[in-house]
């Protein structure tokens, strides 16, 4: 039974515009489909063209269209004209290099080209520039080639964008074009123009030396756009007033190209810049279009600095424009200028300053990076007044952005302590809660550094916590100062403003509020509570600061507890030392957060280690890898870490223990414990022995060295060192041998030591234990040890031994009496 | 450069797309949903160049219809602004006035290969076509008129500036 004739395209669309849901959609489209598929099968060719259009709409619907490709083909083939358009346009959209039937089409391509119709040349020239792969390419390059020389302009002009495409596609083949190029400028016909511009673009582009042998077609290029400017209305090549201005843009690009950094042709080109530049029509877009692309050009090439100065202002003319589109495009180029331009463009500053107002998002956001770039010395209390505004005013998405911009130009150009810390107080209170985590440590730092502020500081810093509580980088940086600078506080010492009576009670009331409040993070309780105990060294109220601290020793926060109940040890057995531990901080040395060999003081809480173990209760850390570690601890004796910056995130505590254990030095990262400053006369740490003396001295004390561990055909040595100057500390480098047929790999070494000590790791020298006792991997461990008290160890390993992961746990405990006596 | 150029209606639909890289069928439709989102939700007045992904768009509103064209870092935003607008007005003229029920899709895509070709932009010569004058248009613009007839359809569009 013959089918009805297949539907026409039309009807198809009307039909699918006519579904309500997808659903719907689908199924006509499906229906259609095994239609056009029959119809395939039966090898109609009078419908072919029908039903090739419907599956190029279905495709671009979005539907597979696949099972069309070969139809395609078949189509190229034909000798009807109407068939061959639909088979390339299919062949465009439905094939790509990456189906092998795209090959089949080359020849089609190749006689189509030599075709006696110039649209049927035309068709293939399009489809090969469109889609051509590097083999397709390669065979047909001499055929483009040929059609490049045609005096056809039709012809030519299309030949040219084929060889682009031929060029990207095989750049070897670029020489054989060259010829071909020798006289496509002196062609009226502007499309062959413009196409043979986008030609000797790409090939400049692409090749130094080709670039260099186009130059000295700047004199015609010059010319041609002169004649396009110059020359008056023609109906044909019109837009809005304006004489074919593509081709202007393309050869300006062109110019730009051959000018970068030649100086001949750059001095070629300055008067028609200038020209262009002066005499191009602005009311409209295109005018201004023309306009940007020569400052472009203006910028990019060695052009004399009256050129330059005109291109600046031509863009400062365009941030007064009211077009936004062409605003937008004035500070996106601003922006590339302001590093070699600086000067001129400072003179725009107040226009860039005012489209910080503007309403279009990307527009604001130019504005803000261009403001950033031209503040100075000169300029900064003005400028900062203006982006202050714009803080308070902007959207979520800039505040983060702006707030660190403004802590950068501040820091760099601060006129004065006072002002700075004014400023910073601002962004603080109008985008708190948008600012970067670790401006918190370098507001501290900071602060710190300024001490004839502090009163001020911390004055205004308590005014601001009276009236809002919610941001909590604020928050953070006024309790620790409240914590720090209490006293001052209480005593209205301020020099710089009206000082504020305000009594202990009064402060540790809003400290405590601070604890309990909703809007508090865990990490701001932190912050009060140590400020809280901080107070107690500078107030008088101590009961009520003691109640406070003992309350939170059973908090369900458990960095919170840990930290209640430290301070409650504090109060009671060491009490002697609490004026040391709490005294105020040192200044601080701006310094990179990590590296034991940066000379710093220590400040991390250093009283946990010499706490009791029995006191602290064992709570486990919240759940973190550092989990099983810790269990080997069996508690949390973490030893401090020395570090240059205030905690911020005790969330992350679990974490750093590992890093304590596992790591290769101790790092400057944060630690669960807040800092609390510690007088130079603490006991050394082990970083002390780190920085400067060498690892192993040579007085090695005779220390025989022991086995710790031996089972599963691993075995792990300890040999010992005793470290100069520090006699507590004793080094031991572990030596793990595999005798078993395969390599143990991923292998990790943990240690964990009881409360009296300090353990420090450093890095294996690999994580494979090659098999058959083929080699060791050695790693040092360094053990503080100053109550002399009997050294004891837990170890844990983890391996993976013939595919399968392996861990084991041992105790350490035959310790030669020399190592830690 | 181009890298592909997209006629969306208000409703999000595609009325015609044209890639000029390799983007795979899976990955055009969530390409055109995202890139439709972001023209879509601009208001009035924030400008025609949208930052997207690592290139940028612009994007013409016409009535019911939004053109958008994704460009490359090195493209001059204005001048493609502007050969949107050309497109419109060569469509506007080839079509003359017929309401827009549906598309002429092939003849559509001519059209973009002719003024799009490739992944740079060509104008050609915008031929006056005067009606009565068929013997200075071309073979191949007449070719285009008899689809035209055939199909009976066309594209109108008002150029709202």
């Amino acid at each position: 039974m013959r089918m009805p004739a297949p539907i026409r395209l039309r009807e198809l669309i009307r039909t699918i515009r006519t579904a309500r849901t997808q659903a719907e959609e689908r199924e006509m489209i499906q229906k259609e489909c095994a239609a056009i598929r029959s119809s395939f099968r039966e090898e109609d060719n009078t419908y072919r063209c029908r039903n090739v259009a419907k599956l190029l709409y279905m495709h671009m619907l979005g539907y597979p269209a696949h099972f069309g490709q070969l139809e395609c083909l078949k189509l190229i083939a034909s000798q009807k004209f109407t068939d061959k358009r639909i088979g390339y346009l299919g062949a465009m959209l439905l094939l790509d290099e990456r189906q092998d039937v795209h090959l089949l089409m080359t020849n089609c391509i190749k006689n189509d080209l030599n075709h006696s119709t110039q649209y049927v040349q035309g068709l293939a020239l399009c489809t090969l520039g469109c889609m051509g792969s590097s083999e397709m390419c390669r065979d047909l390059a001499g055929e483009v080639e040929k059609l490049l020389k045609t005096s056809n302009s039709y012809l030519r002009k299309k030949a040219a964008l084929c060889a682009v495409h031929v060029i990207r596609k095989v750049p070897e083949l670029m020489e054989m074009f060259l010829p071909a190029t020798k006289n496509l400028l002196s062609e009226k016909n502007h499309g062959v123009l413009h196409t043979s511009v986008v030609l000797l673009t790409e090939m400049c582009e692409r090749s130094p030396d080709m670039l260099s042998h186009f130059r000295k077609l700047v004199p015609q290029l010059v010319r041609i756009l002169k004649n396009l400017i110059m020359s008056g209305y023609s109906p044909e090549h019109d837009v809005s007033g304006i004489s074919d201005p593509f081709l202007q843009v393309r050869i300006l690009r062109l110019l730009r190209i051959l000018g970068k950094g030649d100086d001949d042709s750059s001095e070629a080109m300055n008067d028609i810049l200038a020209q262009v530049a002066t005499n191009t029509e602005t009311s409209k877009n295109v005018g201004n279009a023309i306009l940007y692309e020569t400052v472009l050009t203006i910028m990019d090439i060695k052009s004399e600095s009256g050129l330059r100065v005109l291109a600046i202002n031509i863009l400062g003319r365009f941030l007064l424009n009211n077009d936004k589109n062409i605003r937008y495009v004035a500070l996106t180029s601003l922006l590339k200028t302001v590093q070699t331009d600086h000067n001129a463009v400072q003179r725009h500053r107040s226009t860039i300053v005012d489209c910080l107002k503007d309403l279009d998002v990307s527009i604001k956001r130019r504005a803000m990076e261009l403001s950033f770039a031209l503040v100075n010395g000169n300029n900064i209390r003005g400028m900062m007044k203006e982006l202050l505004y714009f803080l308070d005013s902007c959207d979520p998405d800039f505040k983060a952005d702006c707030a660190s911009g403004i802590f950068l130009a501040a820091e760099k150009y601060a006129p004065s302590k006072r002002w700075h810390i004014d400023t910073i107080m601002r962004v603080l209170t109008t985008a708190g809660s948008y600012v970067r985590d670790d401006s918190v440590p370098n507001l501290i730092q900071l602060i710190t550094n300024s001490v004839e502020m502090h009163a001020y500081t911390v004055q205004r810093l308590y005014k601001a916590l009276l009236d809002d509580i919610s941001q909590q980088p604020l928050v953070q940086v006024a309790s620790w100062c409240i914590g720090e600078y209490g006293d001052l506080l209480v005593s209205g010492q301020c020099e710089e403003e009206e000082p504020i009576q305000v009594s202990e009670d009064e402060v540790l009331d809003v400290l405590e509020g601070l604890l309990v409040s909703n809007l508090s993070t865990p990490v701001t309780r932190g912050y009060s509570l140590t400020a809280i105990m901080k107070l107690s060294t500078r107030f008088s109220s101590l009961n009520r600061i003691k109640k406070v601290v003992s309350i939170y020793g059973s908090s369900i926060d458990v960095e919170l507890q840990q930290r209640a109940v430290e301070y409650n040890a504090l109060f009671k057995k060491y009490d002697h030392m609490r004026p040391a531990l709490l005294e105020r901080m040192p200044i601080m040395e701006k310094t990179a957060t990590n590296g034991p060999s940066e000379t710093v003081q220590t400040n991390g809480e250093t009283d946990s280690t010499i706490l009791d173990t029995k006191h602290l209760p064992s709570i486990s850390q919240p759940a973190s890898q550092a989990n099983d570690l810790l269990d080997l601890l069996g508690g949390n004796d973490v030893v401090p870490i020395i570090q240059t910056t205030v905690p911020t995130k005790p969330a992350s505590a679990g974490g750093e223990l590992l890093d304590l254990l596992g790591d290769l030095s101790l790092t400057g990262g944060p630690t669960p414990t807040p800092a609390s400053s510690v007088p130079m006369s603490q006991p050394p740490f082990l970083l002390d022995g780190l920085t400067s003396q060498p690892l192993f001295n040579d007085i090695a004390a005779v220390i025989p060295p022991m086995t710790a561990y031996n089972k599963n055909g691993l075995i792990i040595e300890f040999t010992f060192e005793r470290s100069n100057p520090n006699p507590n500390i004793a080094v031991i480098t572990i030596h793990a041998t595999n005798s078993t047929e395969a390599d143990m790999t991923e292998f990790v070494f943990q240690a964990a030591v009881p409360k009296t000590f300090q353990l420090q790791l450093l890095s294996p020298s690999s994580n494979v234990v090659p098999a058959f006792n083929q080699g060791s991997v050695t790693q040092v461990i360094r053990v503080l040890n100053p109550q002399k008290q009997q050294l004891r160890m837990r170890i844990k390993l983890t391996y993976t031994h013939k595919g399968s992961p392996v861990q084991d746990l041992a105790e350490v405990n035959n310790f030669p009496p020399q190592s830690w006596q | 450069m181009i890298k592909f150029l997209l006629m969306v209606n208000k409703q999000g639909q595609t009325r015609l797309s044209r890639y000029y890289e390799q983007v795979e069928l899976g990955k055009r439709a969530s390409l055109e949903a995202d890139v439709v989102r972001g023209c879509l939700a601009r208001r009035k007045e924030e400008c025609s160049f949208v930052e997207f992904k690592d290139y940028k768009l612009v994007y013409r509103q016409y009535a019911a219809l939004f053109i958008v064209v994704g460009i490359t870092e090195n493209e001059n935003e204005l001048s493609i602004y502007e050969l949107v607008h050309n497109f419109v007005e060569v469509l506007d003229k080839y079509f003359s006035r017929v309401t827009l029920t549906a598309q002429d899709l092939p003849a559509l895509h001519r059209q973009c290969l002719q003024l799009f070709q490739e992944p740079c932009s060509v104008r050609i010569h915008r031929f006056k076509v005067l009606p009565g004058q068929d013997a200075m248009i071309p073979g191949w613009w007449l070719g285009l008129g008899w689809v035209k007839d055939e199909l009976g359809l066309g594209v109108f569009i008002k150029a709202t500036h």
